[in-house]
């Protein structure tokens, strides 16, 4: 029996970086803001110390900073003719777990999408025809355009002191820059980070062959930083402990580096930690929200009303959470009705691995320290020879040498026993690998609901994933595979090994945390779960965070993405749902 | 160089003995009556209330978790655990019978309404320069607060300091009683100054020296003293090395404001008056305040310590450490990061006379002040868990010699004095209590669990 | 401001107010200092005949230990950590330089991480129904790693008495490759658990003994790192990152310092 609580006006389900953003911009309306989320609560000081975290074994092998499986997991298959099995330990993707999500622990890698992008079904038909997207895939514009994200993204940026160097301001192509990305408003705010050996060697490969390096946009300081909050944070000093770490000395942008401390000064915000939402609370028409059930960390349920509430958890979860609450219609894709859960997708990564002459000292790197081209993402080459969809990016990141997971070895050597030891001493310092990251269609046989077998510790059901590589894309991260291969020629290395994703998608190896869609934004209700201020359809005062909303996933890290389109809900929000609450997009 | 804890124990004790005899000679006597203030009105009381965050009166008067000005809070003294008492306008456990010249009478003579002898852990002989027109104000905005019934803690000290007629005899050596008097020889910003330094602001009481018996040695006023189980307070001072002499007026004004300037940063106690007192002040006071340290003396014959004692060897396992645990912030050349991570050269804080504050930070870890102006509270992590008492003074030493610093050498044992004076609530924890802009208003925001969840009760909501 | 100074060698406070002549709390100055010198100077002089001696030793002098050459086991019995100090010897062998499993006490980090939280799957989802599932669904095994490895080995030698009548152990270095191999490539059937998700484990668990910090028992003497060349976990590359080419030339350093054999103590 839950106990009833003290109604407050917001509640964000999760503490991360769209709960953040939210968070710091509800909060000036003066209305009570509480956030909920199901980890602890962490901060530079004591969790993430230098005294401490640079520790591979218990964070990055042992998965320190993610979600437990053992409380909350998903179940995969490949297929819909397949039983879906647990995910029992982490592999492909590592989910947060307290606050500030997985904004603690990732690389800090910080992009913005095409304006391509975001019309990619109106795009690639008119460009292309109609014909050339497969029956099966269900891609579709997201009801959103670049210019009206940009102002956003250029907030992100500034929020987190990104360094890098823009390659088109206002339309004005920049040197050194980017010259394929949309048009940014102002250049970033810091200057780019200085450059591994490998990644000079890149960029001088990649200008030998006549791409355009530039240095990719890295949520990791180059200097001090002061944010609009008045947040101050430190320079990165390369010690190459980014992603699957918390940052020791405040130079990588996180909730707790950029705005926690701001929120820390404002009353009508509380977050409480350990509370682990359940389910969505609906009034009897089922068309409004009366607040959020949980569960604190003792096992006790408490109701807490409230007068709207914001999904501000991981991907897959938010999703999860629409599906146990019946809010929306769930996807089926044998009758293609319903939306909750349709459109999951993911990303395809390949790499080149170069093996050179020289030292590279690979464990002086950061999170975002890359060097990267952008020839071949989204629609900036054209695609009617290919018969694909999609792109992506190639770079060359040096994000640190932590030796049990990030040393590469070259196609011939053992695989154990001396050859392997030899393999390692001759290598470790002396490689690189240059990475490619795929956009990934979303399909119809792509796709989240609620497993019919599993439980979680709660007794409600896990979410099922159906998921695999369609040959769409397949052929396109071959394609990306064959330019870094280029690339990595060009390098004049020892040798190289080119590593293509080829065969069924696998829960197993680690590939990306950029897990998509089941929550998909659109101008159509009845191909989207929330309108293009992420607002529920069927719920007016719920609205979804996340990269949940993406309707398919396109050739960046989404975090830049999902953060940009946390400010601009945040803006509607404050400036139309408040002073008239109900739908803000009427069909 | 190292305090040893059995010595504290045994001059506490001799001291003692030697007081006890003084004091029968002494009597006390009562002071003037001066006449009643104005009645209350808003504006005193707004008066009243900066002035009590002048005082800093709050850090003392509330307790970790207690309702603010109840008291309770043990005020850490050489002797033992002195409590605070309940300020609130409680009749009966408060001092909500007290007139304005009894509330007067405790500050200016450090007696009490029933004629008891107060510690001098109450800063009376700071607060008795106060004008009588602020202590008026001061009880004004108090008799606002919401009444609290508590009653007072008894306090923790032997027994032959139990009995406060003793204390008459400290006022014979220890205490000058009297309103602070305008010197026609200065600007009224250098006497503002001087009126809140060494009256309610009482900065003296921890960055002067103290004797055995807990008097000011007013000869080495501001050379820098003890700020309670084992902090030092650094001189304030004109010294170069360990003074404030080397700051600008612009940097003591935006220190006290914010915990932190381009030389230095607030760490332990004073984090905790920043954060309650200082970052509260007028702009007019701050430059006040600058103006008249910036006229403090240097201290006579301060010369660089000598450190031939500090050999080769230990400087290079001092260095070793320093490179292996503290160039993530510092930097390899101690210079910190502007504006961020304090620098290590040429601090005062860093070179002070005594160590204590220096190891305590590396033992213990600290959080810079965050007030509204400067939210972040940066934070350094202990080491103590990692580095042995050894290690600490090696590297102690390191950076107290490193980059033309100078300073007396430590050893290990002085690290274990420390080392066993540091409690939970000096690391940087989730529990910033320490770090909000009114830390007693709310003092666990960030730790705000469902055991204390309100139920539900009728309210309105501007969505609804 | 410094003229003003050198006009004021006392460095009593100029602006201190008048003495109220009336009180009988004033003193004289000089009275004052005599009481001062009255109590002070033979209190230190007690104190310094007697107790300057007396000093207390605090945990902090101590609080770390060295770790011994053969740890008791913490995990294992005797048969299963001589089989798995074997296997790594195989996986990564020491050969004449001392550099490999062996010389970093593999051994010692994998029976730590078993008897610890990972060894009992802490951390995993294992509630049932439990089906075999295709590769790409991973791990669906009902084991904990802690009692796969003991499965696991149980049935290893229960193949290599069967097969060459002795167990592993006692199976020269070649032999207990080809046993090794047939694990990986899963052509050795074991009884109870598929060898290779138990070659998976052990070959992943090995190369963690090996390059993780030192204080969870491997990589012991940095043994690991020193032969790929990693410095160990530290947070400034400023000056170095670009000095393309450049031998980093720093000492190595875990966790708990240069010493790489030291250990929190209790």
């Amino acid at each position: 029996m839950a106990t009833k609580l003290k109604p407050v006006d917001i509640v964000l389900v999760g503490f991360g970086w769209t709960a953040s953003i939210l968070a710091e911009k509800l909060t000036q309306t003066g209305l009570q803001v509480l956030a909920l989320e199901r980890g602890k609560f962490r901060d530079t000081v004591p969790d993430f110390a230098t005294t401490h975290i640079q520790d591979e074994l218990r964070y990055a092998v042992r998965d320190g900073l993610f979600q437990e499986p053992a409380r909350d997991t998903l179940t995969f298959r490949n297929s819909m003719d397949q039983t879906a099995l647990p995910m029992r330990h982490l592999g492909s993707f590592l989910p947060g777990v307290g606050v500030g999500g997985a904004g603690v622990h990732w690389n800090g890698q910080t992009w913005r999408f095409l304006p391509e992008d975001f019309v990619i079904r109106s795009h690639t038909e008119q460009r292309y025809g109609k014909g050339f997207i497969p029956a099966d895939m269900t891609i579709q514009d997201w009801g959103i355009t670049y210019a009206e994200l940009e102002p956003h993204y250029d907030q992100f940026d500034y929020l987190c002191g990104i360094s890098g160097q823009a390659g088109n301001i206002r339309g004005q192509i920049q040197p050194g820059g980017n010259p394929f990305e949309g048009p940014r408003q102002r250049g970033y705010p810091l200057p780019p980070l200085k450059r591994s050996y490998a990644t000079v060697l890149f960029d001088k490969a990649a200008n030998d062959i006549g791409f355009k390096p530039f240095p990719c946009p890295a949520a990791n300081t180059s200097a001090a930083y002061k944010n609009p909050l008045g947040v101050q944070m430190g320079a990165c000093t390369y010690c190459g402990y980014c992603e699957w770490f918390g940052c020791g000395n405040y130079s990588k942008a996180s909730p707790q580096t950029t705005v926690l401390p701001a929120l820390r000064q404002r009353d009508n915000f509380s977050y409480r930690a350990h509370c682990d939402v359940t389910r969505i609370n609906l009034d009897s028409t089922g068309k409004r929200a009366t607040g959020v059930t949980y569960v604190d960390e003792q096992g006790r349920q408490f109701e807490q009303p409230a007068s709207l509430v914001i999904c501000c958890a991981f991907a897959q979860h938010n999703v999860l959470l629409l599906l146990l609450s019946k809010i929306g219609q769930p996807y089926n894709p044998v009758t293609n009705t319903g939306v909750v859960g349709r459109n999951y997708a993911y990303q395809i990564t390949s790499a080149v691995d170069v093996f050179l002459d020289d030292i590279m000292n690979p464990f002086m790197g950061a999170g975002a320290l890359g060097q990267g081209i952008d020839e071949f993402n989204g629609d900036n080459f054209d695609h009617a020879p290919y018969g694909f969809i999609g792109g992506g990016y190639i770079a060359l990141w040096t994000t640190g040498g932590r030796p049990i997971l990030q040393h590469q070895l070259p196609a011939d050597a053992p695989k154990w026993g001396a050859g392997w030891k030899k393999a390692m001493a001759d290598n470790y310092l002396k490689s690189a690998s240059i990475a490619t990251h795929g956009s990934v269609m979303s399909y119809r046989t792509s796709y989240l609901d609620l497993d019919p077998t599993y439980h979680d510790i709660y007794g409600d059901p896990l979410l099922r994933l159906t998921f695999d590589f369609q040959p769409n894309e397949i052929k396109m991260s071959q394609f990306l595979t064959d330019k870094a291969t280029l690339i990595a020629q060009a390098m004049k290395p020892r040798s190289f090994h080119a590593k293509p994703r080829t065969g069924h998608y696998s829960i197993i190896p680690y590939q990306t945390t950029h897990n998509t869609g089941g929550c998909a934004m659109g101008a159509d209700p009845k191909t989207s779960v929330v309108n293009k201020y992420l607002q529920c359809w069927d719920v007016p005062n719920v609205f979804v965070m996340g990269s949940s909303v993406f309707p398919q996933n396109h050739g960046y890290n989404p975090t830049g993405t999902v953060a940009a389109l946390a400010f601009w809900a945040a803006d509607a929000i404050v400036n139309q749902y408040l002073k008239a609450p109900g739908p803000l997009v009427k069909v | 160089m190292a305090t040893n804890p059995s010595r504290k124990v045994a001059l506490q004790l001799a001291g003692s003995l030697a007081l006890a005899w003084l004091v029968s000679a002494c009597t006390t006597s009562t002071p003037p009556t001066t006449k009643p203030t104005d009645s209350s009105n808003a504006a005193t009381v707004a008066r009243g209330k900066y002035l009590v965050r002048v005082g800093d009166c709050a850090s003392c008067h509330t307790a970790k978790g207690g309702k603010p000005f109840s008291g309770g809070f043990p005020v850490p003294t050489p002797f033992g655990k002195i409590y605070s008492v309940n300020i609130t306008p409680d009749r009966e456990t408060g001092i909500g019978n007290w007139t304005e010249q009894d509330f007067y009478k405790a500050m200016h003579t450090g007696i009490d309404a029933d004629g008891s002898h107060l510690y001098p852990a109450f800063p009376y002989p700071w607060f008795t320069k106060v004008s009588r027109a602020d202590d008026d104000a001061i009880k004004t905005y108090l008799d606002t607060l919401p009444p609290v019934h508590r009653e007072d803690t008894p306090n923790e000290l032997p027994w032959y300091l139990s009995w406060r007629e003793e204390l008459a005899g400290w006022n014979l050596m220890f205490f000058d009683k009297g309103e602070y008097q305008s010197d026609p020889h200065h600007s009224a910003a250098w006497n503002r100054g001087a009126y809140l330094v060494e009256g309610l602001g009482h900065c003296g009481a921890c960055h002067t020296p103290t004797n055995m018996l807990g008097g000011s040695k007013t000869s080495k006023r501001y050379q820098g003293g003890d700020a309670g189980r084992q902090w030092f307070a650094p001189g304030l001072g004109g010294n170069l090395r360990d003074g404030v002499g080397g700051w600008s007026s612009a940097e003591i004004v935006e220190y006290l404001e914010t915990g932190a300037n381009a030389k230095s940063a607030s760490a332990g106690p004073m984090t905790e008056v920043v954060m309650n007192s200082t970052q509260y002040f007028s702009d007019a006071d701050l430059q006040a305040i600058a103006v008249y340290l910036k006229d403090r003396p240097q201290a006579s014959s301060k010369s660089a310590p000598d450190t031939k004692a500090l050999g080769a060897d230990a400087l290079a396992r001092g260095e070793a450490l320093y490179i292996d645990n503290c160039t993530a912030c510092h930097m390899p050349d101690g210079r910190g990061l502007a504006r961020v991570f304090p620098p290590l050269t040429g601090s005062s804080a860093i070179q002070a006379d005594q160590a204590g504050t220096v190891i305590h930070v590396v033992l213990a870890g600290a959080r810079m002040a965050a007030p509204g102006s400067k939210p972040t509270g940066l934070a350094m992590p202990g080491f103590g868990w990692k580095l042995d008492d050894h290690e600490v003074a090696d590297v102690v030493n390191y950076i107290r010699h490193a980059w033309g610093n100078r300073a007396p050498l430590v050893d290990a044992d002085a690290v274990a004095a420390v080392r066993k004076n540091i409690l939970p609530e000096d690391r940087p924890s989730h529990d910033a209590t320490t770090v909000h802009a009114d830390a007693h208003a709310r003092p666990d925001m960030w730790n705000r669990r469902p055991n204390k969840l309100e139920p539900a009760q009728p309210s309105s909501s501007a969505l609804r | 401001m410094r003229e003003k100074l050198g006009a004021t060698p006392n460095t009593r406070m100029q602006a201190a107010p008048p003495r109220e002549e009336e009180s009988t709390l004033s003193v004289s100055p000089t009275r004052r200092a005599l009481l001062k010198a009255t109590l002070l100077v033979p209190a230190a002089g007690f104190l310094g005949a007697g107790l300057l001696g007396c000093s207390t030793r605090d945990a902090g002098h101590a609080r770390f230990t060295s770790e011994e050459a053969e740890p008791t086991a913490l995990f294992f019995s005797a048969d299963e950590r001589a089989f798995v100090e074997a296997a790594t010897e195989r996986l990564i062998p020491d050969e004449e330089d001392g550099m490999g499993a062996k010389g970093a006490a593999v051994a010692v980090f994998i029976d730590r991480q078993l008897a610890g939280p990972y060894g009992h799957a802490y951390r995993w989802y294992m509630q049932g129904p439990w089906e075999n599932g295709i590769p790409q669904q991973g791990y669906q095994l009902k084991l904990t790693p802690g009692e796969l490895y003991q499965t696991a080995i149980r049935d290893v030698n229960a193949w290599c008495r069967k097969n060459h009548d002795k167990g592993f152990i006692a199976l020269s270095g070649s032999e207990q490759d080809d046993v090794l191999h047939g694990l990986e490539s899963g052509d050795i059937k074991l009884a109870d658990v598929p060898s290779k998700a138990f070659f998976t484990m052990l070959w992943e668990n090995t190369i963690e003994g090996f390059l993780a910090d030192p204080m969870y028992g491997g990589n012991r003497n940095f043994t690991g790192w020193k032969l790929v060349g990693f410095p160990g976990p530290r947070y400034n590359y400023v000056a170095e990152i670009e000095q393309y080419g450049k031998p980093y030339t720093k000492p190595t350093v875990g966790i708990l310092g240069r010493d790489p054999n030291r250990r929190m103590k209790g």
